[in-house]
C-alpha cells in the first residue's frame, strides 16, 4: 500500500453564497429526492402505487372547492402563529410558547362569548372579544419577556412552561362550563343565536384568510422598514452593540414579545370566534410548535412563510386523505411528511456547505 | 413597496385561479357520477342499495377499543347489506372541533347520503352540518340533543348498554364469590375498582349498573370509582387501575377507551371485566368478559329506512333483543365456574321484563329508597332537571332519550375524585 500522506476521502467546505438559482435548485432536487424516497417506502411497505398516493395527497388538499378553502384557512391560522413567533426569533429570543399564547387568546374569546352573550349588543361583544384575545395573548407573551429582561431567565423553558399553564387553565374552564354536566366539553358556544361569532366575508373561510394576509404585509413592513424592526435585528445580532448604540435592550425584548403574544392572541380569536366557536385544550393542535418550523424554514421572512406554511398544511391534509383513501393508518401519512421534511431541512446543509471528494491518487500526480 | 404589493396581487390571482380550477374540476367529475345512479335506476330493482353511500366519522383509529368497535360494526353492516367498497368512506382521527363539521361536509360533497359520527363531542358539529345539508341524514351515536333540537335530519342513537353492564357485573360478582370461597380475602373485603372517564351520566349509569349486577350475586360487594378526565388516555387509565389495586380492589372494570386498565390488571394479576370488546388476546389470565354495543343493527336499520323512504326516529335505543347489546365470550381461564349460564339466565329475565336493572328496591341513595326522581333529559347549560323517570318501581333508563341519564350516586359506591 502506498503510505504517502493523504487528505481525508471526503471533506466539507463552507460555500460562498450561492446564486438564487443554485440554492433553489438544490431545494427542488431535495423535494424530488424526497418524493422518490417516499415512493420507495410506500411501495415496499404498503404495496400501493406511489403516484396514486401523491394524487390522493393533492386531492386531499385541493380536491374540491371546500377542501381548497379549508386548506387556505388552515394555512392562514398556521401562518398567523408563525408570523407571531418571527419577531422574537429575529431577536434571538426563542419563544416556543406560541401554543399557550394562542390558547389563552382562545380562552379569552370563548369567555367573552359565554359570559357576555346576552348582556351587551353583538357588535360590542365582538369588539370586547378582539381586545380580550389580543390583550390575553400579549400578557402571556409579556410575562416571560419581563423575566428575561429583568433577571435573564431562560426564555425557552419559561415560554414552554407557560404552555402547560394555559392548557390547565383551559381544562379548568372547560369543566366549569361543560354541557351537559360531567361531559368534559363545552360544545359550540351560542349555536342557535350565533352571538359573538365573527362576521363572514362572502363565505365562512375568507375572513381568517383576509385578516392574516393583512397581518403578513404589516409584519413584513414592521420587520423590514420600521425602527422597531431594525432594533430587533440589532438586538438579535449582538446585545452589546445594541446597548452601545443606545438601544434599550430590555424595552425591546418586552415590546417584541408583546407583539408576538398579541398576534398569537389574534390567531386565537380567529380560531374560536371565526372557525370553531368552542374551546378545548387541544384546539391549537400543536400549531404553536409547527410555527417554529415554518418560521425557520422561511428564514424568518414573512413572505416566504406563506409558502412554507402552505407546504406543511398541504402535507398534513394530504396525510389525512391517504388514510381515508387507502385505509392506511394516519401514522403512514405522518411518516411521509417526516421523510419530506427531513429532505427539505437536510438540503439546507448542502446550500451552506459543499462536499469535496479526494481526487483519485493516480490522476493527482 | 410597489414590488411587494405587485407580488401580493400576483399571489392573490394565483390563489383565485387555484380556487376556480378547484371548482371546475370536481364539477366535471361529479356530473357523470350524478348521472350514473339515474342511468342505473331501472336496474335498481335488483339492488336497492345501489344509491346508498355511507360516510363514517371516527374520533380515533383502530388503536382505540371504542372506535375499533364502531369500525368493526360499520364493516359488518356494509358486508351484510352487500355494499361495495366505494359505497362507504371511513374518516379516522377526527377531533371534536370544526374539523368534524368539515369532515361531515366533505363526506356530503363526496355524495354520501348518510353520515355517522361516533363520538359524543361530535354532536354540535354534526348539527351544524345537518342544517347545511338537509337532504343528507346525520346519525350521531351517544348524543343527547336530537329530540330537543328539531333538526329533522339529525338523529341520536345509543343502546341499553346498562343491561349489558349488569350482566357483566354478574360475572364480576361470581368471580368475587369464587375468590372469597378460595380464602383469598373475606367477604367484607370484596371491593371492586372502576376506572371512569368523566362524571358524565353515561359513565355513572355504566358503573352503577355494573355494580348492581355484581351485588346481585355478591351482596357484600362495594366499589370505588376514579375518573381520568379523558375518554382516551392510556397512561392515566393504567395509573388509575394501579391506584385502585393498591387501594385493595380485588377486581377492576373500566369505562374508558384504551388498553390502559386491562394491561395494568394483567400485569398485577387482578381480574378485569372489560368494555367495548374482548381483550383476551392481551390479557389471557385476567380477562373475564366484556360488554359491548354492537352498532351494526343500527347502521343497517338506518340504511334500510333511507332506502325505503321511512323516517329515522330522533332517538333509537338498541336492546338485547335488537342484537345491539352483546357480551363477548366468557374467558373460562379467568371466570368463575357457571358464569356463562348465570349470564344467560339473567339475560332471559331482562328480555322478558321480569328483571329491571335500576329496580328501586335494589339500591338506596343516602339511605333512602327512591320513589321519584327528576332527571336532566333535555340538555341545557343550566343542567335543569326536567323529566320524571321513576315509575312502576324502577328507574326508566334510555327511554326518554337514547343516551343514558342515570346520574344518581347510590350507596355502596365511593367516588375517589369527582373533579371531572
Amino acid at each position: 500500500m502506498n503510505k504517502q500522506n493523504k487528505g481525508p476521502l471526503v471533506h466539507i467546505v463552507k460555500r460562498a453564497a450561492l446564486p438564487w438559482y443554485g440554492s433553489w435548485g438544490i431545494r427542488a432536487l431535495a423535494i424530488l429526492l424526497a418524493l422518490v424516497a417516499c415512493a420507495l417506502v410506500t411501495t415496499v411497505t404498503t404495496g400501493e402505487n406511489p403516484i396514486a398516493v401523491y394524487a390522493a395527497m393533492i386531492d386531499g388538499a385541493f380536491g374540491t372547492v371546500r377542501k381548497t378553502w379549508i386548506t387556505f384557512q388552515n394555512v392562514a391560522i398556521l401562518l398567523c402563529i408563525s408570523l407571531a413567533v418571527t419577531p422574537a426569533f429575529r431577536m434571538r429570543f426563542w419563544n416556543i410558547g406560541a401554543e399557550g399564547q394562542t390558547l389563552i387568546g382562545c380562552l379569552a374569546t370563548a369567555s367573552c362569548m359565554i359570559l357576555l352573550a346576552d348582556k351587551v349588543p353583538n357588535w360590542l361583544l365582538i369588539c370586547v372579544m378582539v381586545v380580550a384575545a389580543i390583550v390575553a395573548g400579549a400578557v402571556w407573551g409579556m410575562i416571560p419577556a419581563i423575566f428575561k429582561a429583568k433577571w435573564n431567565t431562560n426564555e425557552t423553558l419559561f415560554t414552554l412552561m407557560m404552555n402547560y399553564v394555559a392548557t390547565q387553565l383551559v381544562a379548568f374552564f372547560v369543566i366549569y362550563w361543560e354541557v351537559p354536566k360531567g361531559a368534559g366539553k363545552i360544545g359550540i358556544i351560542n349555536q342557535s343565536s350565533e352571538l359573538g361569532w365573527l362576521p363572514q366575508l362572502g363565505n365562512k373561510y375568507l375572513l381568517s384568510i383576509v385578516v392574516v394576509a393583512i397581518v403578513t404585509v404589516l409584519m413584513y413592513l414592521y420587520l423590514n422598514y420600521s425602527k422597531h424592526g431594525y432594533e430587533i435585528a440589532v438586538v438579535g445580532e449582538s446585545e452589546r452593540t445594541a446597548r452601545y448604540v443606545g438601544i434599550k435592550v430590555e424595552k425591546v425584548i418586552v415590546r417584541t414579545m408583546v407583539v408576538s403574544g398579541a398576534v398569537c392572541g389574534l390567531a386565537g380569536l380567529l380560531l374560536v370566534g371565526g372557525i370553531n366557536h368552542t374551546v378545548t385544550t387541544t384546539i391549537v393542535g400543536g400549531r404553536g410548535f409547527t410555527a417554529v418550523m415554518v418560521s425557520w424554514l422561511a428564514k424568518f421572512n414573512p413572505i416566504f412563510m406563506v409558502f412554507t406554511s402552505l407546504l406543511l398544511v398541504f402535507l398534513e391534509r394530504g396525510a389525512g386523505e391517504i388514510a381515508t383513501d387507502f385505509g392506511l393508518n394516519h401514522s403512514f401519512g405522518d411518516i411521509l411528511t417526516g421523510i419530506i421534511l427531513f429532505f427539505i431541512i437536510g438540503c439546507e446543509f448542502f446550500i451552506n456547505y459543499k462536499i469535496s471528494f479526494r481526487k483519485a491518487a493516480g490522476k493527482e500526480e | 413597496m410597489k414590488k411587494i404589493i405587485a407580488l401580493l396581487m400576483a399571489l392573490c390571482m394565483v390563489f383565485a385561479l387555484c380556487a376556480c380550477g378547484g371548482s371546475q374540476a370536481p364539477a366535471a367529475t361529479e356530473a357523470p357520477a350524478a348521472e350514473a345512479p339515474a342511468a342505473e335506476a331501472p336496474a335498481a330493482d335488483a339492488n336497492p342499495y345501489a344509491d346508498v353511500k355511507l360516510g363514517f366519522i371516527f374520533l380515533h383509529d383502530e388503536n382505540s377499543t371504542y372506535d375499533l368497535n364502531f369500525m368493526n360494526a360499520a364493516k359488518e353492516a356494509c358486508a351484510n347489506l352487500g355494499l361495495t367498497e366505494d359505497q362507504y368512506i371511513f374518516r379516522t382521527n377526527i377531533p371534536e372541533s370544526e374539523e368534524c363539521y368539515e369532515a361531515a361536509c366533505e363526506l356530503a360533497d363526496d355524495g354520501c347520503n348518510i353520515i355517522f359520527a361516533d363520538s359524543f363531542g361530535h354532536e354540535d358539529f354534526m348539527i351544524q352540518a345537518a342544517k347545511e345539508f338537509p337532504e343528507v341524514q346525520f346519525c350521531h351515536a351517544t348524543g343527547t340533543r336530537a329530540h330537543t333540537e328539531g333538526v329533522a335530519n339529525h338523529h341520536n342513537a345509543f343502546a341499553a348498554i346498562y343491561e349489558g353492564r349488569y350482566l357483566a357485573g354478574i360475572a364480576a360478582g361470581m368471580k368475587l364469590n369464587e375468590m372469597i370461597e378460595a380464602g383469598q380475602f373475606t367477604a367484607d373485603e370484596a371491593k371492586i375498582g372502576y376506572v371512569g372517564a368523566f362524571t358524565y351520566a353515561e359513565v355513572v349509569s355504566g358503573y352503577t349498573s355494573f355494580f348492581l349486577g355484581a351485588r346481585s350475586v355478591c351482596p357484600t360487594a362495594t366499589m370505588e370509582v376514579t375518573f381520568t378526565g379523558s375518554w382516551y388516555d392510556e397512561t392515566a387509565e393504567k395509573e388509575a387501575a394501579n391506584k385502585l389495586i393498591d387501594n385493595g380492589c380485588k377486581l377492576i372494570s373500566q369505562h374508558a377507551d384504551s388498553m390502559g386498565a386491562p394491561t395494568a390488571c394483567e400485569t398485577a394479576g387482578v381480574p378485569n371485566v372489560s368494555y367495548n370488546g374482548s381483550t383476551v388476546a392481551a390479557c389471557p389470565n385476567t380477562f373475564i368478559v366484556s360488554s359491548r354495543i354492537n352498532w351494526a343493527p343500527y347502521y343497517e336499520f338506518v340504511v334500510n329506512a333511507v332506502v325505503n323512504g321511512e323516517e329515522i326516529p330522533a332517538d333509537w335505543t338498541g336492546t338485547i333483543a335488537t342484537g345491539s347489546v352483546l357480551l363477548t365470550e366468557v374467558n373460562e381461564a379467568a371466570a368463575a365456574a357457571g358464569t356463562a349460564e348465570a349470564i344467560e339466565a339473567a339475560k332471559a329475565q331482562l328480555v322478558a321484563g321480569e328483571l329491571h336493572v335500576f329496580d328501586t328496591a335494589a339500591f338506596t341513595v343516602g339511605g333512602e329508597t327512591l320513589t321519584s326522581y327528576l332527571a336532566d333529559v333535555d340538555t341545557d347549560a343550566a343542567y335543569e332537571a326536567d323529566t320524571e323517570v321513576i315509575a312502576d318501581g324502577y328507574f326508566h333508563e334510555s327511554e326518554f332519550r337514547s343516551a343514558p341519564y342515570f346520574d344518581l350516586q347510590i350507596d355502596g359506591i365511593t367516588l375517589l375524585d369527582t373533579k371531572f
